[in-house]
């Protein structure tokens, strides 16, 4: 199978992440699409690695997972302690830091 | 006229014995000081007495040391280089100690006639709180005088030149809360600056030219130069000596430095500081008769301002001011001794000394006068005072006899030589010249007389509860011993000073010009008979006690020749204008374009601000955008 499908994929499934970030208003939702564009990312570095016959790729697909894991349980975090104080996920909502 | 002075090269020898501590003449005056300032009040009882016995030291010193010059055979002079001064890439200055038969007189003068007038204002001074400060300037301004004529080379001629104008300011602006001394202390200042800086430029020129400021280098390196360099060198010095001197055009300060206490009018405004330009033209003589434009400017400048102070001596009333003017005529003629060259030279210096004399002598009279009337200084307030004060007067009469140079006194001796040469240098200029110096011989008699008469003769116009009275002794023996000096110098100094300064100012041929000496003599004698007849017929009776409606040369004369509004006119006006227009473009021009800067920045920031939404959304798009960026740019490199 031709691994340039799984690049086209991964540039799908990142794009998608990125619009659902800067269009969605849920902070859930936010976050998910985050979490896409990471496993986007995560399926360009094994599609390379695999293309390039090296373990470089993979090593940092484990990499991003972790980080990806502890951002999640942070981003989680944070996102409850604001739904508690303000009774909403609505990442337009909590806009007090600016000019 | 004889332009070659110096055939023979310049050369100093080198201190041996007791004359390589010619260092202690500047620094017992100076020690002195350092004690009665840093001490303070704690020296307030005994101060004066300090400051007159470092003098007499310095001047006990001083003989010995003229003494030992004089048994010195061949070149009688005596060098030290005390230590490397300004060491700075090429130029090397030392800390150069000079002692010859011009700075030898020099010591004299200033150390005897400080004696006395130091002793003489331990009594003038009595009565002031701030006795010790005074003593302490004096002594400060002996040791800079001493500096200044004891330097072996220019910048410590300027050093000791400084000094001097620092002492000269402090002493001025003495009675600091009176606005008038404090003014006066700061217009001597300032109009000394304008020849401070030409003596400054004159001395960079020096080094430019020829690499050194010693005064062997320069007067042995004067006939490799060109003569425009010279003349420009020359013309430099002269605005130095101007300035020191009271000369035109700089002659506006020194009147107004009688606001200082009378001892300091004096030392410094009589007697020594203000010939230290006559002793700078006399000490460069090798510069100035090297031009003959030069010495024609000289003659000029010494003609104009004795003509000058005589004119404006005639209409003062303040017994300082008439007396301040007649310094400023007599160093006209000292100036137009030294600017005629030659054989005169020596001439200019008899009658520096002679005038250190009789015009101390006066000035201390003059102080002895306001002592006794209350510090009352206007002569027309005076009248009938040879009863109460007989010393004064006889002192006073003997000073008046020696300036208007009767003979056997002093100025005889040696102003009517000055008036002979005057009148034999070559060509229309000797009339010229001559003329004003016989003029000025005239108007100095008739002036002089009558400030002498006012102030002594005729009747009381004293104002009410007036009870003159004769000086204490510590006074009046000064005046004693500077009265038998202006009747002894000149006929003691006319031949054998001139000899003893032949090593420093060359060798003349006695001159035969175009009228005798017994001819000069008679003109100058009747002249002087002329004024002094009309001073006593106008004013044996007495003046009017109000200033009297007068016609413009006596208004003029009063305004002092209208030198103050001129300067203000010319440098004052302007200057202010500048400053006003340079303020103004300081607010609105640069000021504008700094505040105009900062709004800039402050408005441009306030509107960048508004980028910052709080919305998450729009730093999510502006990171996409700028990663868009970097990957566009990253393949526009790789790929272009």
């Amino acid at each position: 199978m031709d691994p340039s499908y799984y690049i086209v994929l991964s540039a799908a499934l990142f794009t998608i992440g990125a619009v659902g970030v800067l269009i969605r208003r849920n902070a859930i939702v936010v976050f998910m699409c985050i979490e896409l564009m990471l496993n986007a990312a995560n399926l360009a570095l094994i599609t390379f690695s695999r293309m390039n016959g090296s373990l470089d790729g993979q090593i940092m697909a484990f990499f991003v997972m972790v980080v990806a894991a502890a951002e999640v349980v942070i981003g989680l975090a944070i996102i409850m302690s604001i739904f508690r104080t303000r009774r909403s996920a609505s990442v337009d909502d909590a806009n007090l830091l600016k000019y | 006229m004889d332009n070659i002075q110096y055939s023979a090269a310049v050369e100093y020898a080198a201190a041996s014995g007791t004359l390589s501590s010619i260092w202690l003449l500047f620094a017992i005056p100076l020690a002195s000081a350092a004690v009665l300032f840093l001490l303070g009040r704690r020296a307030d009882k005994w101060g004066h007495l300090l400051g007159v016995a470092s003098v007499v030291a310095t001047f006990v010193l001083g003989l010995v040391y003229f003494f030992q010059l004089k048994g010195l055979s061949g070149n009688r002079s005596a060098e030290v280089d005390l230590f490397s001064f300004m060491p700075v890439g090429s130029l090397k200055v030392d800390f150069g100690l000079l002692l010859d038969p011009l700075s030898a007189v020099f010591v004299l003068l200033i150390t005897g006639v400080g004696s006395l007038i130091h002793i003489y204002a331990v009594g003038y001074m009595a009565h002031d709180p701030g006795r010790r400060r005074f003593f302490a300037f004096f002594n400060l301004f002996i040791a800079a005088m001493l500096l200044l004529v004891l330097g072996n080379n220019y910048v410590m001629l300027y050093f000791g030149w400084e000094g001097v104008g620092l002492a000269s300011y402090l002493l001025i602006s003495f009675f600091f809360d009176k606005p008038s001394a404090a003014t006066a202390g700061k217009k001597a200042f300032l109009m000394n600056r304008v020849g401070d800086a030409g003596f400054a430029i004159a001395m960079f020129l020096m080094f430019a030219q020829l690499g050194s400021v010693n005064y062997d280098d320069v007067f042995n390196g004067v006939n490799q130069l060109t003569q425009g360099t010279v003349l420009v060198m020359g013309l430099l010095l002269l605005l130095g000596a101007c300035g020191k001197s009271g000369q035109f055009p700089l002659q506006a300060w020194l009147p107004d430095a009688m606001e200082g206490p009378t001892p300091v009018s004096a030392l410094i405004h009589a007697a020594t500081m203000v010939t230290a330009g006559v002793y700078l033209i006399a000490r460069s003589n090798a510069v100035f008769s090297a031009n003959a434009t030069l010495q024609t400017v000289v003659v000029s400048i010494g003609a104009l301002t004795l003509l000058i102070g005589c004119v404006i001596g005639c209409a003062k009333d303040d017994i300082k001011r008439v007396l301040a003017y007649s310094t400023v005529s007599q160093i006209g003629y000292m100036f137009l001794g030294v600017g005629l060259g030659g054989a005169a030279y020596a001439l200019a210096i008899i009658h520096l000394l002679a005038h250190g004399f009789f015009k101390a002598g006066m000035f201390l009279g003059a102080g002895s006068v306001m002592h006794g009337m209350q510090d009352q200084v206007d002569i027309r307030r005076f009248g009938g005072l040879w009863k109460y004060m007989k010393i004064t007067w006889i002192t006073f009469g003997l000073g008046y006899v020696a300036i208007i140079g009767l003979p056997p006194l002093s100025g005889f001796f040696t102003k009517d030589p000055i008036i002979l040469a005057a009148f034999n240098r070559p060509g229309w200029t000797g009339w010229l010249f001559g003329g004003a110096a016989l003029l000025g011989a005239g108007l100095t008699a008739f002036y002089m007389t009558r400030l002498f008469v006012l102030t002594f003769h005729g009747p009381k116009r004293w104002t009410d509860g007036q009870h003159p009275h004769e000086s204490p002794a510590v006074m009046t023996v000064p005046l004693v011993l500077l009265a038998v000096g202006s009747v002894a110098s000149g006929f003691l100094m006319s031949t054998s000073v001139v000899d003893w300064l032949t090593p420093v100012l060359g060798k003349h041929a006695e001159e035969h010009g175009r009228l005798g000496h017994w001819t000069v003599t008679g003109m100058t004698m009747a002249v002087v008979a002329l004024g002094l007849a009309a001073g006593v017929l106008l004013f044996r009776k007495g003046t009017a006690l109000e200033e009297q409606p007068a016609g413009p040369v006596v208004t003029a004369a009063r305004n002092n020749l209208y030198a103050d509004t001129f300067n203000e006119l010319v440098f004052e006006l302007p200057g202010r204008y500048l400053t006003r227009a340079l303020v103004f473009l300081d607010n609105r021009g640069i000021d504008g374009v700094v505040n105009g800067l900062a709004a800039m920045v402050g408005g441009g920031s306030g509107r960048l601000r508004r980028a910052q939404t709080g919305y998450v959304r729009s730093y999510a798009l502006s990171m996409l955008g700028g990663a868009l960026l970097v990957v566009a740019a990253l393949m526009a490199v790789t790929l272009g």
